[in-house]
């Protein structure tokens, strides 16, 4: 096996670990670069307070019944908080550290220009209140970003203010409910692929309908001929995700979608993998009736360490009527203007309401619009090819190791999905997951999709360099070895983590969600 | 001119050469990257970029072009600016910004590894428990996508709670809120009570309490309301206990309550708010941030992520995200919501912010911005044909004008000044609400801003 | 007391005309360590195959079916602070709910205790 690490370490020099159980105890906790943090109620103090304030003459409206006591929370002087903040940051794993394979989650570079121009006061310092005439620029990346994705998709419209994937998902099933009310159909039934993420599920029942399950075929697609069995007048709809969560291409969806608008229905495609396809595909082209693109997948916004997203809908022309407000629109004497309100406005006659204040995630559309801009329509279809080229090149690299249950299929998009197949008596995906941890790695997606017996799920984007997945893929072939081989040292891993496996079982059975002075 | 080692085709975010490609390719065994998009039907492969949009852009290109459009808009720190009506404009201290833009916040993944992602999780916690401390309640989650999505899930858990479906809703709670609320209700099948505002000097709590009956899931007060002004939660809790409701108090200013008494303690069993004015900013609405607590007994069924403390195989302090069985990757259609992401890094920049601030630091700020409002509620009334609507507010109130507050905000913008929110904005077509305009100050609003509104004002009004 | 069980995993056990429910110890096995365990309310009325609790894992939510149908007369009110029962003594002290029977014929269709574990050894 050869061990890629240019820095110059080699297999002989050694582990850490020797050193350290040598090493003399410590009486900090600290290891070097290596620091223990306490909590903000452990460091901080009510007589520190990081931020000044300038003097405001005058007194209190009378009868302005006050609290009796300050909020209990402790304060941190600036220095405090700058040292408190980055020791923490430095427990993290993170995508400006290394390749971050998170399959169905894409987690690639994030451009550092997104970030200065998100800061550009006419964006960041702006009310969304304010008049329009005096947000214009504002409304303009609104305007320009909302143009891309209606024509990167090839659809008729795009709602702009959903702030996630899943608030997406429910604008889209939102609107097919609105579409099928304006036409007086009850019809009350979505299919959604047992393969589907548990989102798709929760957002059909949360919008009022019910949830029948579609099977998977043996090649990780769905089951076409049991889809178009099911429907019928009761169907509202379907949900398919496309590219799906095996990582695969639907070949059938126009077929399917054919079949969905002939009984009836809506197609909703679940965006999350548009990242592979964009500016290759039109969803548009396969029969979409509604498609949420998550921006922070796709368009790289930062993923924050679990958000914030933001999650545009694109609508066909049958579902486009329906979408939520508020919306841009040219006006009449070409300024952008804010359609706001049903009421008094003729511009929204079917919209189905608002699903949240204000006009969405500006700060993403901002960074999502920018992205767009440095990569063009030629930089756009680069980028999927890339994405579908390294996935590729990690199932092959790695299918003598690691079971590929489709990979026999012909070739992925842009994840590659291996199976525990093949692991000794005992070893799990989540003992290989936290091995690679030690590798310096963030683990995969496991354990999804369900469809997959121990599921490891590979995404790893096109902003990887072909030495970084060369080296990835060394380190994914010794875990799968060891796990094959069943490496107790597995079973234990990661050893050198900031934290060893965590008792998860003890935070669920005795929830403790806030810091208490007794519980200290 | 030397020779290039990668053409000018290539772009600076993706590191393959086509060198790499070739070999990759040959690894792989296909003649070209095309061949790998083979399961598209063919007939949905595009030939070639799509038609009518522009190729790649330099940084310094993509920057100029955006500079340009952020010069279109008049920024709020450059004029007197007054606009409140859920989003407020605080000081936000340089540490935050620096801090939150740290790659291993910034480009993290949500904690699901806990061995790799303890910072998030210990400032996750450490949020909860600041949010709990500001509302008052026992426990917090670690935050939903907005105010206005928050309030619905809160009169979503009232429901699963109580198991009734009628929420009553305040006529001086936000009108987005009431909106969105509207939309997912229109859905669910819930029957919501709503009322209007009204331009009276203290919140009617009467006709609120009178609303609530024995099908009643839970009363929804903002605190302070849309006009600012403060209702009296404490009796409005009694009456929804009476009736085995449940009271959810909506903050959309949580730096009011550095100033006034937190919901929880005043018996709201569910606590929701926006939390981007501490540390967030304006950004023309979002991202924002959704903060929910709640009584403890309700904790299985909240939604969204939790981080809970528990012990690594070590046995050292560790978190983890918990109770996920409540969520949408495992209950799926039985979730308590579809939810699944916070608002994370808005929840980092909140939590850095109040961490400097401290509890004495938050009340120095809500009392500067306090004061402001003191100073404005005065010079505003002192303009002849403005009156003062509110008795109490803590910094923002409500003021009507001769005319319509909408053309009066305009001609304001006209003059450079940002002068605050027409109600009619958020509520049209109500001829008794269009001449209230809302006003907002905080610590950034200075003598010379209020100075310049009454002018600015009282020449509008002329 | 005869002992009957469902292909759920659910078991049943009757004393005259009322019964006492839990989840098999294949079944605790399966689901891992117990977390917390949603009870019915007391007095709801089920139907055989109503959902009737929840069985939380750390990683699964798992419905509990009532076996025949009913009235909930009683939940073991041990389980709130030490779901752990149903783990350690899925069938004795980590018992969930116990009922009426409104048709002791359902109790026919179930399998008896010779007849489940043949059912799980072919699992």
């Amino acid at each position: 096996m050869t061990v890629l690490n240019p820095a110059g370490w080699r297999p002989e020099m050694g582990e850490r670990i020797s050193a350290a159980l040598e090493a003399p105890e410590t009486v900090t906790g600290n290891r070097a670069l290596h620091l223990e943090e306490p909590l903000l109620f452990e460091v901080g103090r009510m007589d520190h307070c990081g931020v000044d304030f300038d003097d405001v003459p005058g007194s209190p409206l009378a009868g302005l019944a006050l609290r009796s006591a300050p909020v209990d929370l402790p304060g941190l002087s600036e220095p405090e908080a700058v040292r408190h903040y980055t020791r923490l940051s430095r427990q993290n794993y993170a995508i400006d550290l290394g390749l971050f394979p998170l399959g169905s989650c894409t987690m690639k570079h994030n451009p550092r220009l997104d970030e200065k121009v998100a800061r550009m006061p006419g964006f960041a310092d702006v009310h969304p209140l304010q008049p329009t005439a005096t947000v214009q620029g504002a409304l303009k990346v609104i305007d320009q970003l909302a143009d891309w994705l209606v024509k990167l998709t090839g659809m008729a419209a795009v709602a702009m203010t959903p702030k996630a994937g899943a608030h997406g998902e429910l604008c889209g099933l939102l609107a097919i409910r609105a579409a099928l009310d304006a036409r007086g159909d009850t019809r009350d039934v979505i299919l959604v692929p047992e393969s589907a993420h548990g989102t798709n599920p929760a957002t059909a029942a949360f919008a009022g309908f019910k949830v029948e399950a579609i099977p998977a075929t043996d090649d990780g697609r769905v089951d076409t001929a049991a889809l178009i069995g099911k429907l019928g007048p009761h169907v509202a709809g379907v949900m398919i995700t496309n590219p799906n969560t095996c990582g695969l291409f639907e070949r059938d969806l126009k077929t399917i979608a054919d079949a969905v608008h002939a009984a009836g229905g809506y197609v909703y495609c679940d965006g999350a993998n548009f990242n592979a396809i964009v500016g290759r595909v039109r969803p548009g082209d396969l029969g979409v009736d509604a498609m949420h693109i998550n921006l922070h997948k796709t368009f790289s916004t930062p993923h924050g360490g679990g958000g914030p997203g933001a999650g545009p809908v694109v609508l066909s022309e049958a579902l486009a009527p329906f979408a939520p407000l508020p919306f841009v629109k040219p006006g009449a004497d070409g300024a952008l203007r804010l359609v706001e309100e049903a009421d008094g406005d003729t511009d929204a006659p079917q919209a189905f309401g608002r699903m949240c204040a204000f006009h969405g995630q500006m700060g993403m559309f901002s960074r999502a619009l920018a992205y767009i801009l440095s990569h063009g329509a030629d930089g756009l279809a680069q980028a999927s090819g890339d994405a579908v080229l390294n996935a590729n090149y990690v199932l092959r690299r790695l299918e003598h190791v690691l079971h590929a249950p489709f990979g026999a299929a012909g070739p992925c998009m842009h994840e590659a999905l291996f199976s525990d197949d093949g692991f000794a008596e005992g070893f799990a995906t989540l003992d290989l997951a936290k091995g690679l941890i030690d590798e310096g790695y963030h683990p995969m997606t496991v354990y999804f999709p369900l469809v997959v017996h121990g599921a490891m799920l590979v995404e790893p984007t096109e902003t990887e360099s072909k030495a970084d997945l060369d080296q990835f893929i060394t380190a994914m072939e010794s875990l799968g070895e060891r796990a094959r081989a069943g490496d107790p040292a597995l079973k234990s891993a990661p050893h050198f983590a900031p934290r060893r496996r965590v008792d998860e079982t003890r935070a669920a059975r005795k929830p403790r969600l806030v810091w208490t002075e007794q519980g200290a | 001119m030397p020779p290039m080692s990668r053409g000018f085709d290539t772009m600076r975010y993706l590191p393959l050469s086509d060198h790499d490609r070739g070999e990759m390719l040959a690894t792989i065994g296909v003649p070209d990257v095309d061949a790998l998009f083979v399961d598209v039907p063919a007939e949905a492969r595009l030939a070639g970029p799509i038609a009518g949009l522009p190729g790649h852009a330099s940084e310094m290109a993509v920057e100029r072009h955006m500079a340009r459009l952020s010069a279109e808009s008049l920024t709020a720190g450059q004029v007197p600016f007054f606009l409140g009506a859920g989003a407020y404009r605080h000081h936000v201290p340089a540490t935050v910004d620096h801090l939150i833009q740290r790659g291993e916040f910034l480009t993290a993944y949500t904690p699901y590894q806990p061995e790799i992602a303890q910072g998030t999780l210990q400032v996750l916690f450490e949020f909860q428990t600041q949010v709990a401390r500001l509302f008052g309640t026992d426990v917090a989650n670690a935050s939903l996508y907005d105010g206005s999505t928050a309030c619905w899930e809160a009169i979503a858990m009232a429901g699963r709670i109580t198991r009734r479906s009628k929420a009553v809703l305040s006529g001086g709670l936000h009108p987005h809120y009431v909106g969105t609320a509207q939309t997912m209700a229109r859905f669910t099948g819930d029957t919501l009570v709503t009322a209007k505002p009204e331009l009276t000097a203290q919140a009617d709590d009467d006709a609120l309490i009178a609303a609530i009956d024995a099908e009643t899931s839970c009363v929804l007060v903002q605190y302070p309301d849309v006009l600012g002004r403060i209702p009296d939660l404490r009796r409005i809790s009694t009456a929804a206990q009476a009736k085995g409701a449940l009271l959810i108090a909506v903050v959309t200013e949580p730096v009011a309550l550095g100033l006034i008494e937190s919901p929880g303690t005043l018996g709201a069993d569910i606590v929701v708010g926006e939390g981007q004015s501490l540390g967030v900013g304006l950004q023309f609405g979002g991202p924002y941030l959704g903060l929910f607590g709640c009584r403890e007994k309700y904790v299985r069924q909240m939604p969204g992520r939790l981080c809970g403390e528990t012990v690594d195989a070590d046995g050292k302090r560790a978190f983890v995200l918990t109770l996920s069985t409540r969520e949408q990757h495992i209950r799926r259609e039985k979730a308590t919501s579809n939810i699944c992401t916070n608002s994370g890094l808005c929840a980092l920049a909140f939590s850095i912010h109040l961490s400097l601030l401290g509890g004495e630091g938050l009340a120095r700020m809500a009392q500067a911005s306090h004061l402001r409002a003191v100073q404005a509620a005065q010079a505003l009334a002192a303009v002849p044909g403005v009156a003062l609507v509110n008795q109490s507010y803590v910094n923002e109130f409500a003021v009507t004008l001769p005319r319509p507050a909408a053309e009066v905000v305009d001609a304001l913008a006209a003059k450079r000044v940002l002068g605050g929110v027409a109600l009619s904005r958020l509520v049209p077509g109500e001829p008794g609400l269009a001449n209230a305009l809302l006003v907002a100050t905080s610590e950034l609003t200075s003598e010379e801003d209020i100075a310049a509104l009454a002018a600015a004002l009282a020449e509008a009004l002329a | 007391m005869t002992r009957y069980f469902t292909a759920d995993h659910e078991w049943i056990a009757v004393e005259g005309d009322t019964a006492t429910v839990g989840i098999t110890d294949y079944a605790q096995s399966q689901l891992g360590d117990i977390t917390f365990v949603e009870l019915p309310a007391v007095g709801a009325s089920l139907g055989k195959g109503d959902s009737a609790s929840v069985v939380d894992s750390v990683k699964a939510a798992s419905d509990v079916y009532a076996p025949v149908s009913g009235a909930v007369t009683e939940v073991n009110p041990a389980l709130e602070d030490a779901p752990e029962l149903v783990n350690s003594a899925p069938e004795g002290e980590g018992w969930l709910w116990k009922m009426t029977l409104s048709d002791a014929g359902q109790l026919d269709g179930l399998m008896d205790e010779a007849a489940y574990a043949a059912y799980v050894a072919g699992l």
